[in-house]
């Protein structure tokens, strides 16, 4: 059953078995504003929890989307470098960053749930 | 390369009078010199060239380069029509914080010129240039004065270039005395160059707090000291615009720590007569010549940042160096004949910006010890002014304190209205005005960051204040049309910036971009 | 004071409505043992008679290019300016105006920014430029920096015609920045094999001057290859954009970055700045690009516009992840260079080059049919070394006794290279006249005289 969970970088990732499919959320993508590039990494590529895994930039900022739990990079979206605004319009949908290999699931533990994660944004307002 | 017509895009159809050629009055359409030039033309008449048996071997070139050209009363024309649609400091206030955006007065211009400091080479014998050594040796002498510093490096191109040349002294020093120092501080206020430079030296950043003020606290800098800290880097004043009041504090706890302080002079017109960065404790200071001191912006530089230096960092100060030698002076361009010292290496070609230097010695010759002290006096009156003016009408993060020569302003004021600081931004020019800094420092949101200078009358700044509060009520009353659609006066509204990251285009090409597949 | 506006009225209501007393309390977060309590110890404010005399004083003790014979270049280089260049770019809007932050009303920079960027690109034969750099210098090091993060290596390679200065400004950031450098023999006319064999497979760039400092010519392209082979990159510099006029460009010889000193063009001689960097490199490389980029869109009606555009690479946003730490390009440098190549054009550029090859042509036969002096380059564009009897820097100065600016003699940018102390550089440029060259022949003669 996939599952998803959030960071409070606002990087999510849905889990399936041991895949991990990382992008950022809704909110995040509205921050920056409209997505001009997306930097992602090698496939092949080891990430430990919290290292750097891909580059988001809007027109204003650049922000470092870091790798929620650790893993090995199996695939990244090319879909993105052709079309930043993807983004913008599907960031928790069809605008996936990467998808890893889950080196320790019980990293997982220590995520948000989407209901945890909603009501960390209020905080934010 | 054909003359492009104007196209219905040229034209200019939002209100009233559209006209054919997309001029609008003195405001003229100008197309690219690809488009109007031809690579037969030329303004520039030269003789035939003898007929000598080339030296260039195989290397000579074949392939046109594709370059137009254009005859001299056309390529006047062209660039006469582009300047038309820049704003400058010569036809109002820009009232830019950090940029010390002040008069650029024409005599330096003048003396720039003259033969005897424009027309001559870097290398030539250095007997020949002794008024230009002189000249160099001169600014030395007001610079360390002003700040009462050991020393300086004339040579950093610009601001940027003068933090990496403070910044790697201190790396050399601490080299020198075989200490691993990896960490630098800097404030969470701190402009983005400062960072930078310290990740280019291979440093790690440790960000440092303000306290409720917008200041740095030393207690705050003790805190984040340690045997790994090989330096602090502060703005004073900072880029909030406020005097750090713990900087000696600081200082002192920065060197009890084996560590040095860097400061970024680029709000030193605040406090030029009134303090010296020596006595605060500073051990290096860039100083931007085209903010303090005049020297123009010509549209995004050149500029030029010397740094002075406190004794401790004078041996690692780079090539070149003034020195005497008996009557003469000479400069010191290589490591080999610096006897003494342990310069860090050399940072660019040549000696500086000389033609820089000139001019803000017009600057400070024409202003003089007293002019100077009351320029900075003015700046610091003329912020509060506009601070003291507009502090009900709008907000201040760290709320209503006597500012230095600039003022914070955040968009709290405009809470629900949907006017954002950048539609306010672009409102004011409508109005006649660049806008302020805006968007830093990030420690407010928002940001607006107003630095009028001193070169502003009482009657600019008052009309300046006027359009502000005008805006501000009218952004409370509702009016968010005329913020959102705002430049509409302007010779361009707002520009898709989204579009030209997206799809980068950054040249002309003989192919349109869409043409040309990929 | 002329430059001053406020009278003690002002300043009196405007303390007032700040709720001040005096100037002095606007101060007192300066702690008061640091407060300044007189005058700096300088002299009081002057008027401009005044200034232009000191000044003026000063200037008077130098020597400048166009009132002797001249032929010193070495990396920046005596030409004539058109009147039109020095009048335009003293035009307010573009002399007092401010980067291009607010592009609707900065079209006039962002415009000939863009025109500026092509104009480098076609010159460089690369595809893309940037919007200047402070100098070639700088420009020199920032590539070899873009070349370590493209490459992921971080090891240079200089070849030995690399301009003394710029191979030292390469060595401190490499030095500082924790990147490895290797420098070869600065040696004239030395081949490409010496530089091909350096490369290796932790090479990240090849840096290669050409024309040399020494003034000699290089076929770019078997380096080129030999570097693309080893996965390194090449990197070429010029610093007599002229040469671009007459010499094929580095991008048709396989270069991926190319710096250049664009001094020759629009801007004087300026004792050594401010001059202006030029920055091209491949399209796939532009994203690490250092230094500000103009590019192309459209307003909200719909017409053509210019934009500062990728700017997330730089130090305002990136910060600690920046490509470098610039902030300013060399503004108004640049615009000087472009109404200069605008004014050229095309033919006027080829024939510029020409006339400049043929000065120099013409001064060093005049020279080495001189007992005792030897041309050390055959092949050359407008400036060669003369390898002469004696220490090649006190003929210089013995020659500016004689009223000739002889060129540069190694020793100066090589001082601890005695084996290249007989070697002079020796520029001539469209400037160059017949007298001058006799001037110099005659001079020279008479220097050597046993």
């Amino acid at each position: 059953m996939a599952d998803i969970k959030f960071t409070e970088a606002h990087e999510y990732i849905l889990v399936d078995g041991d895949i991990g499919t990382i992008g950022i959320t809704d909110y995040a993508q509205e921050q920056l504003g409209d997505i001009v590039f997306v930097e992602l990494p090698e496939v092949g590529r080891a990430v430990k929890k919290g290292d750097e895994a891909a580059v988001v930039e809007s027109v204003k900022a650049a922000a470092e989307v870091y790798a929620p739990v650790a893993g090995e990079v199996l695939e990244t979206n090319k879909e993105l470098e052709k079309n930043p605004a993807l983004v913008n319009e599907d960031a928790e949908g069809k605008a996936w960053f990467l998808k890893i290999k889950l080196a320790d699931a019980d990293e997982l533990s220590k995520l948000m749930d989407r209901q945890a994660y909603d009501s960390f944004l209020e905080t934010l307002s | 390369m054909t003359r492009k017509e104007p196209s219905a895009a040229t034209r200019q159809n939002e209100g009233a009078n559209p006209t054919y050629s997309g001029n609008r009055g003195l405001l003229i359409e100008e197309p690219l010199i690809f488009e109007v030039g031809d690579p037969a033309a030329s303004g520039v008449d030269l003789p035939d060239a003898p007929e000598t048996a080339s030296r260039l071997g195989t290397l000579a070139r074949r392939a046109p380069i594709g370059l137009p050209g254009l005859a001299e009363p056309q390529a006047l024309r062209h660039y006469m029509r582009l300047s038309q649609k820049n704003y400058a400091i010569d036809l109002g206030l820009y009232p830019l914080g950090s940029c010390t955006m002040k008069h650029n007065p024409r005599a330096n211009e003048k003396m720039a010129r003259l033969p005897g400091f424009g027309d001559i080479h870097p290398l030539q014998p250095e007997s020949t240039v002794q008024g230009a050594l002189d000249l160099m040796a001169l600014l030395t002498a007001w610079l360390t004065e002003l700040t009462g510093m050991a020393g300086v490096a004339l040579s950093p191109k610009a601001g940027a270039h003068g933090e990496l040349c403070g910044m790697t002294a201190i790396k050399a020093a601490h080299d020198d005395k075989g200490e691993q120092r990896s960490v630098v501080l800097v404030p969470e206020s701190a402009h983005g160059t400062n960072p930078a430079t310290a990740a280019l030296l291979g440093y790690g950043v440790r960000t440092i707090e303000a306290r409720g003020d917008g200041t740095v606290s030393v207690e705050a800098v003790k805190a984040a000291l340690g045997p790994d800290v090989a330096a602090i880097m502060l703005t004073n004043p900072n880029t909030c615009g406020l005097f750090e009041r713990d900087i000696v504090e600081i200082a002192q706890a920065v060197h009890d720590a084996g560590a040095y302080f860097y400061c970024d002079g680029a709000n030193f017109n605040a406090i030029v007569g009134k303090t010296r960065p020596g006595d605060l404790g500073i051990d290096c200071m860039h100083i931007n010549l085209h903010k303090t001191f005049s020297t123009p912006h010509g549209g995004g530089g050149p500029g030029s940042g010397p740094v002075v230096f406190s004794e401790a960092l004078i041996p690692y100060v780079p090539i070149p160096y003034l020195m005497r030698d008996g009557a003469m002076r000479r400069l010191v361009e290589s490591e080999g004949a610096a006897e003494g010292r342990k310069p860090f290496g050399r940072l660019t070609a040549f000696h500086g910006q000389m033609g820089m230097f000139v001019r803000a010695m017009a600057y400070m010759l024409s202003h003089g010890a007293d002019g100077m002290r009351q320029a900075s006096e003015d700046a610091v009156l003329n912020a509060n002014y506009i601070r003291a003016s507009l502090r009900d009408v709008m907000s201040q993060p760290f709320g209503d304190q006597t500012c230095m020569h600039e003022v914070l302003f955040d968009d709290h004021f405009l809470e629900g209205t949907g006017v954002t600081t950048l539609d306010f931004a672009k409102a004011m020019i409508d109005e006649g005005f660049h806008p302020m800094t805006v968007y830093f420092p990030l420690v407010a949101h928002g940001a607006m960051l107003i630095e009028p200078t001193e070169s502003e009358s009482k009657a600019s700044l008052d009309q300046f204040i006027g359009v502000l509060r005008d805006l501000a009520e009218a952004a409370k009353a509702g009016d968010e049309d005329r913020f959102k659609r705002a430049p509409q006066l302007a010779p361009r509204q707002r520009l898709d910036e989204t579009r030209a990251a997206r799809q980068p285009v950054l040249r002309w090409s003989a192919v349109e971009p869409a043409e040309a597949a990929e | 004071m002329r430059y001053l506006p406020l009278s003690g009225a002002d300043r009196q209501a405007m303390l007032a409505r700040i709720g001040a007393a005096s100037i002095d309390e606007l101060f007192e977060d300066i702690p008061e043992n640091v407060r300044m309590g007189g005058l700096p110890n300088l002299p009081l404010h002057a008027g401009e008679l005044d200034v232009e005399r000191q000044l003026s004083k000063l200037a008077s003790k130098n020597l400048p290019a166009s009132s002797l014979p001249f032929f010193v270049g070495c990396g920046a280089y005596k030409h004539h300016i058109p009147a039109s260049v020095d009048h335009l770019i003293q035009r307010s809007e573009f002399l007092t105006s401010y980067t291009p932050y607010q592009p609707e009303i900065a079209q006039g920079t962002l415009q000939y920014l863009f025109e500026f960027q092509t104009q480098v690109a076609l010159l460089t034969g690369m595809e893309v430029a940037n919007a200047s750099m402070y100098d070639g210098s700088t420009a020199c090091g920032e590539a070899v920096l873009m070349a370590h993060r493209i490459t992921r290596r971080s090891k240079a390679v200089l070849a030995g015609g690399l301009h003394p200065h710029y191979r030292a400004v390469v060595e401190t950031l490499s030095l500082h920045s924790g990147h490895g450098v290797t420098a070869l023999e600065p040696i004239p006319n030395s081949g490409s094999d010496e530089i091909i064999s350096a490369i290796d497979d932790e090479t990240s760039c090849v840096v290669v001057q050409m024309p040399d400092y020494f003034g000699g010519l290089h076929d770019l392209a078997p380096i080129a290859a030999a570097a693309h082979e080893r996965g390194a990159l090449l990197i070429a510099v010029i610093t007599e954009v002229i040469s671009l006029g007459a010499l094929k460009s580095p991008g048709d010889m396989g270069a991926d970055i190319v710096v250049a000193e664009g001094q020759s063009l629009g801007n004087g001689l300026n004792f050594g700045g401010p001059y202006v960097g030029l920055f091209a490199t491949r399209a796939k490389f532009v994203r690490q690009m250092p230094g500000r980029i103009c590019g192309e869109t459209v307003d909200a009606a719909g017409r053509r516009g210019y934009v500062l555009t990728l700017s997330t690479r730089e130090q305002h946003i990136r910060r600690e992840r920046a490509t470098s730490n610039i902030c300013t390009n060399s503004g108004l440098c640049a615009l000087a260079f472009t109404i200069h190549l605008s004014l050229l054009g095309e033919a006027g550029l080829r024939r510029l080059a020409e006339l400049n090859h043929a000065s120099a042509v013409g001064l060093a036969d005049a020279l080495s049919e001189i007992g005792g002096v030897e041309l050390v380059t055959p092949e050359f564009f407008n400036e060669f070394t003369l390898r002469v009897p004696g220490d090649g820097a006190e003929i210089i100065e013995r020659l500016a006794k004689k009223g000739v600016l002889g060129g540069v003699p190694v020793a100066r940018l090589e001082p601890d290279r005695p084996d290249l102390h007989d070697l002079v550089i020796v520029a001539a440029t469209e400037v160059t006249s017949k007298a001058d060259i006799a001037a110099y022949r005659s001079a020279l003669a008479e220097v050597l005289k046993p």
